[in-house]
């Protein structure tokens, strides 16, 4: 398997140890990592989940809009990040792989490295508690 | 392909009768190709006795840099071919998202730290941002990669006739990890480094001197071997010594080093003045 860029290794040893939930894709869109405080509200260990292509991790989540309408790949943020290198930010509700469901807010941007190297993208969530 | 070492020290030059043995000038290494081609990586202090041993028969140069803090650029402004008016000189740098080479480079080199400046210097000079892939010197065949160190900062990897070199003076591939080494595809460095024939490699602190500069962009020397171990080299050129450490603290660190792993390489700390010949 080839090396990681430089700038993915940072990113995700940085996301080690932030206490916030990060979730980091390469530019096909494949899962490359998710932090400790991700496996949390993902309700999944990274270990066992592993590196997912986009298809599946858009909807393994089942990730549903405020009104509960199912949104499509196209709708999270970190696909619009991916697909329209920008960043964009959404909330909605997903379902954890522990059957768990949670309101979150998602920020995500693109990764470009050095030289204009597109890296891939990287989102940002956290839980909303209902007032 | 021939590679000889002209500066092995870091950050500082640390020039003294403790340091005689392995040096005290910052890093620059002579590569010379099968066919006379000559590249340079990195201008540190070192760079000043090399330049004195390149007469008018070389017709072209082209200098490496990997990066440009001072230990690696100072000798720059006394490396004599410069000022040779038909002498044909390429550096080459990281590309920056922010500042040209030439822009970064002249920072040094103008007043009021240098009395000359890079534009009024007589030799026949090209800067080049290093392509961040393959690509050719003579007949070497260079690759240049970003690596783990503040600021942008390549590594490289040369290749001549299936002979190869790797040069990763600083380098701190052990950062952020929880545990080092890390799978391949996440190590700094790796590609680089796999399998190759010499590598030049940061083995700038002890383990304890490491604890206190996590962050600073360099290795221990365990840590350096453990890189060279997981990178399956064939032999390793710990490089870039701690200005503070005496040949006498190198030899026992190296001894010690030698004696905590049980390395599939070769090790053989660098020394000023050493050379060694890759290939027929």
């Amino acid at each position: 398997m080839p090396q990681q860029a430089i700038e993915v290794i940072l990113m995700r040893q940085l996301a080690t140890y932030l206490a916030m939930p990060i979730f980091l894709v390469d530019p096909t869109g494949k899962l490359l990592f998710y932090n400790e405080p991700a496996e949390v509200l993902l309700g999944h260990r990274y270990e066992e989940t592993g590196e997912m292509p986009l298809a599946e991790w858009a909807q393994i989540f089942q990730p549903t809009s405020e009104d509960g309408l199912p949104l499509p790949p196209e709708a999270l943020p970190l696909v619009i990040a991916l697909q329209q290198r920008r960043a964009a930010h959404l909330a909605f509700q997903i379902r954890g792989l522990d059957g768990v469901h949670r309101k979150i807010e998602v920020t995500a941007f693109p990764l470009e490295g050095q030289g204009g190297r597109y890296l891939g993208a990287v989102a940002i969530f956290w839980e909303v508690d209902d007032p | 392909m021939m590679v000889t070492l002209w500066g092995t020290r870091g950050s500082l030059a640390a020039p003294g009768p403790e340091t005689v043995r392995y040096g005290g000038n910052t890093s620059c290494v002579e590569v010379r190709g099968e066919d006379g081609t000559l590249v340079i990586l990195d201008a540190g202090t070192g760079i000043q006795r090399l330049g004195a041993t390149l007469g008018p028969e070389v017709a072209r140069i082209d200098l490496l840099l990997t990066h440009l803090h001072m230990d690696h650029i100072q000798g720059l402004g006394f490396f004599e071919p410069l000022n040779r008016p038909d002498q044909e000189v390429h550096i080459w740098g990281p590309p920056s998202t922010t500042f040209d080479l030439r822009a970064r480079l002249t920072r040094y080199l103008s007043p009021p730290l240098f009395p000359v400046r890079l534009r009024d210097l007589p030799c026949r000079l090209s800067l080049h941002d290093v392509p961040l892939e393959r690509f050719e010197i003579g007949s070497l065949q260079i690759t240049a990669a970003l690596v783990m160190h503040p600021g942008p900062t390549v590594g490289y990897r040369i290749t001549e006739n299936g002979v190869s070199l790797t040069y990763l003076p600083d380098h701190e591939p052990a950062l952020g990890a929880a545990h080092f080494p890390t799978d391949a595809d996440w190590m700094s460095g790796y590609e680089l480094a796999a399998a190759v024939d010499l590598l030049i490699h940061d083995a700038q602190y002890t383990d304890t001197e490491y604890q206190a500069h996590v962050g600073w962009g360099h290795s221990s020397v365990s840590q350096t071997i453990a890189f060279a171990a997981k990178a399956h080299v064939k032999r390793l050129v710990p490089f870039h010594h701690n200005p503070p450490h005496s040949d006498e603290l190198l030899d026992r660190l190296f001894a010690e080093a030698r004696r905590a792993s049980e390395s599939s390489f070769e090790l053989i700390p660098g020394t000023e003045g050493a050379s060694f010949q890759l290939g027929s």
